[in-house]
């Protein structure tokens, strides 16, 4: 086999199992990762010095993430992570990337791009105010630093973090101050069949419901948040009930989020075909059923392809390494690498999962009511301090047909995030202005760099090929 | 969206001039269509700097320029909309002696023109632009040059015209187009045929390709703009900023962010589509702390680029077809249309209604290319490059 530079963007559950099976091929993978240690977000690690153990760092998953914790430390020569490395831009085989905050370009034959997800947020009055947290950013203040986002928190939202991270402060001694469900009841309760037969993962939700229970903390289904309430910080939080009664709640942070969505930036860089999940609501890069994307050379896994969290993306890793290790004895016909039958087990493993997913997308639906209704007053893109009049004025001055369109006429979208926090309500939006179905406003195209560079990195610098 | 469609005027490209055009066509209530393979402003108009700028111009350019400036303070009322444009001035830095005579020799040919420029420097330009870097030895500033926004000046200009009665069909293509008795007879890629009295080519990029329909071969080299925004700084920057040689070219906007570019980017014309370009991206990066050290501190936020139409001499093909009579050309503005746009759009309305315009078009004949005669003395108002012009591109 001819030496490929193989390179996995992506350190979570997806890019290490990919790059241990890669390595027990006798390859030596680049893999490149923004944090300081691997482990991505679900299996993030504690700054040095920390001594809380997995236990109390991954609960029902410790056992999972010290094996891949362990696993991928112990390949550390057969392995080349480059913790602390943004990679900004991909053009053709290259991609361009900060380490350290040096810019280096690096060329790849094969790319896997494991890229994860980040929070869906659906803008509400007030939620810029300080204490206004993602259910993502509580959890990992918590998980990675030890630090509650308040002493009284509120959490809402519709998503599989919601139980699972007021369960996590609750047990960490913040006071939840409730739990609030944007899901109705009934919906929740047709979903439980399939939550519950989907293997283990249901039942733990079953068991974070119970503790908080145990704690008496309140959790209502079929709310609707109406604002924070406080002027410089939030002091508490309002929110109408399933019959439409206003409540208010003292609290000193809110939690909030309504499921996943991919971090596809750099996949849609690479030119990768998108498709539009309804099942989830939202665009996902299309792969083929071993991880292989539109773009020959071009791998995805995990929740930066479709949202299915942890497990899903191990298996996924090792999938698309398969998939990769298959492509390259292609090259070299006389080195079968045999991962015919491995490829066809982890389709299994995945398919196996499906109703699983499914159950989770139906007890947890994307609310797009809410993105359709924010109030003109509200901030809807928090960049560039555009609001959800305006956005909606500039829509109706100048008539855009998709999300790119409205974007360039209202500046929604154009700031530091690109979209990436208020592109799902800007859609829904549009799409009720226009009113078609969310997919027909198509999605925000991504531009480079994919997160802020810092100017002096370039200017200082020459730049090195590593 | 199949049929027939029986014009006066077709326009072909939904660039800034073409919009206007068409809006000033259907205010003379000429039954007029426009064909956009995309959305009006997609490309050169809409993915520029957004420099509205005399100041550096090929002279043969001035007169049109200077016509162009005029509608620029007049936006409201032509399309209800000023385009954001402020009159922010453009600050042209020179970073040695022999940049300065060349800042000096267009100020004294800009004169001509009625344009005025004052040159800057010494304590002067160190008092009044304390924030510029200590290469700069001097500066030439034009007061009444300015900005506006790239993204909402040509849609603007075909919401205009929607509302006077142009037909403005965006993601419509026209992929062929012949002239017989009848007059043209366009098919669009919808299947639309279409007939009209006039044809106005004002398709960038792709208007040699139009033009090469009626036997008319023009030199145009697709180009991509490199562009850069940084996140919101402290508004301190308030003029616009470029250099002799146009390797490098920035504003800010009031909101604070620090929009540059200089160099080029690449594209891909049988996709369509376009990139800043990461090695141009890092190399415009290093060429801005040069003349604003204190911009290293920023962040860049996005990149962007587009397709723009390039001719040998880079100034523009503008003015009525050599081989086909009721064809009118305006295309190949090389990187410096932006600030052109509305008055191209005055001009070919003047040329399809009358045959004539009151600027005058000599320098920007198709013949020069097309070995074709041409209407006028090309050469001999034309002045005013800069002496390092390969690297001027853009800075519209």
């Amino acid at each position: 086999m001819r030496a490929e530079r193989v390179v996995i963007v992506g350190a979570g559950p997806a890019g290490m199992r990919a790059a241990l099976v890669l390595a027990g091929a006798g390859l030596r993978p680049v893999v490149l990762d923004e944090a300081p240690a691997s482990g991505g977000q679900i299996y993030r690690r504690q700054p040095p010095g920390f001594t809380r153990g997995h236990d109390a760092l991954y609960g029902f998953e410790a056992g999972r993430a010290r094996a891949l914790h362990d696993a991928f430390d112990a390949a550390d020569g057969r392995i080349d992570h480059r913790p602390g490395t943004l990679v900004w831009n991909i053009e053709g085989r290259r991609l361009q990337v900060l380490h350290e905050g040096a810019p280096q370009t690096l060329e790849f034959d094969r790319l896997l791009l494991a890229t994860g997800a980040m929070d869906r947020v659906i803008p509400f009055p007030g939620w810029t105010l300080p204490g206004v947290y993602t259910l993502g950013g509580a959890q990992i203040a918590l998980k990675h630093q030890a630090c509650a986002i308040g002493r009284r928190v509120v959490f809402f939202g519709a998503s599989p973090l919601l139980p699972l991270v007021a369960a996590q402060y609750a047990a960490a001694g913040a006071e939840v101050a409730a739990v609030l469900d944007t899901t109705p009841m009934r919906a929740k309760l047709a979903a439980a069949p399939g939550l519950l037969t989907g293997g283990k993962t249901g039942w733990k939700g079953v068991v974070y419901l119970a503790r908080l229970a145990a704690r008496r903390i309140p959790y209502r289904h079929g709310i609707t948040p109406v604002e924070v309430l406080g002027e410089e910080s939030v002091e508490g939080f309002a929110y109408a009930d399933a019959r439409g009664r206003r409540h208010e709640i003292a609290c000193d942070a809110i939690a909030f989020g309504y499921g996943l969505k991919s971090e596809w930036q750099l996949a849609d860089l690479a030119g990768c075909g998108f498709a539009f999940d309804a099942g989830n609501h939202q665009w996902r890069v299309v792969a083929d059923d071993a991880g292989r994307s539109t773009v020959p050379g071009v791998y995805l896994a995990g929740d930066g392809t479709r949202i299915g969290g942890a497990d899903l993306a191990e298996i996924a890793g090792e999938r698309a390494a398969r998939a990769i290790l298959a492509d390259l004895s292609d090259i070299d016909p006389g080195d079968d690498l045999g991962q015919g039958a491995a490829l066809a087990a982890c389709a299994r493993r995945i398919a196996g999962q499906a109703g699983l997913r499914r159950a989770v997308e139906r007890a947890f639906p994307f609310p797009a009511h809410l993105a359709r209704a924010i109030p003109d007053d509200c901030i809807l893109c928090r960049c560039e301090a555009v609001t959800a009049g305006e956005f909606r004025a500039a829509i109706a001055r100048l008539g855009p047909h998709d999300v790119n369109r409205a974007k360039a006429f209202s500046r929604v979208g154009m700031g530091r995030c690109q979209g990436r926090v208020c592109g799902p309500a800007a859609a829904e939006i549009l799409a009720v202005v226009r009113g078609v179905g969310v997919e027909e406003a198509g999605r925000l195209r991504s531009q480079p760099p994919v997160k802020p560079v810092p100017i002096a990195a370039f200017a200082d610098a020459a730049e090195g090929a590593a | 969206m199949t049929g027939h469609l029986g014009l006066d005027a077709a326009i072909i490209g939904g660039g800034t001039a073409g919009c206007a055009a068409a809006l000033h066509l259907a205010r003379h209530g000429l039954n007029v269509a426009l064909f956009e393979r995309r959305t009006a402003g997609s490309q050169a108009s809409g993915v520029n700097f957004g420099g509205v700028r005399e100041q550096g111009r090929d002279f043969a350019e001035l007169p049109l320029s200077r016509r162009a400036r005029q509608i620029w303070d007049r936006l409201p009322e032509l399309i209800g909309s000023d385009g954001e444009f402020m009159a922010t001035g453009h600050l042209k830095l020179a970073r040695t002696d022999e940049q300065m005579a060349s800042l000096e020799d267009f100020a004294r040919g800009a004169a001509g023109y009625g344009l005025e420029i004052e040159l800057i420097t010494g304590n002067r330009l160190r008092a009044d632009y304390p924030w510029l870097g200590p290469q700069v030895v001097g500066a030439s500033l034009c007061r009444s040059d300015g900005q506006a926004n790239p993204r909402i000046v040509a849609p603007g200009f075909a919401q205009a015209a929607r509302q006077a009665g142009a037909r403005i069909c965006e993601h419509e293509a026209v992929i062929g187009a012949l002239r017989d008795e009848g007059g043209f007879r366009l098919e669009t890629e919808r299947g639309r045929r279409v007939t009209a009295r006039t044809l106005i080519n004002v398709a960038g990029a792709w208007g040699a390709q139009v033009a090469a329909w009626f036997g008319e071969a023009v030199p145009i080299e697709p180009q991509s703009p490199s562009m850069q925004v940084t996140e919101p700084l402290p508004y301190r920057v308030r003029v616009n900023i470029g250099v002799v040689g146009g390797e490098v070219y920035a504003r800010q906007t009031p909101r604070g962010n620090l929009i540059f570019g200089g160099g080029r980017g690449w594209n891909d014309m049988a996709a369509i589509t376009s990139r800043a370009g990461a090695t141009n991206v890092m190399g415009a990066m290093q060429r801005l702390t040069a003349v604003l050290p204190w911009a290293g501190a920023a962040h860049v936020i996005r990149t962007w680029s587009g397709i723009e139409g390039y001719t040998p001499d880079e100034i523009p093909v503008l003015g009525p077809s050599l081989t086909t009579p009721g064809l009118i050309h305006a295309f190949g503005f090389s990187g410096h249309g932006f600030q052109l746009g509305p008055a191209v759009g005055e001009v070919l309305a003047e040329l399809a209604i009358s045959g004539r315009s009151e600027t005058p078009l000599a320098p920007f004949a198709i013949g020069r290319f097309t070995g074709g005669a041409t209407a006028g003395p090309v050469g001999a108002i034309r002045g005013g490059r800069d002496p390092n012009a390969a690297m001027q591109q853009g800075e519209t």
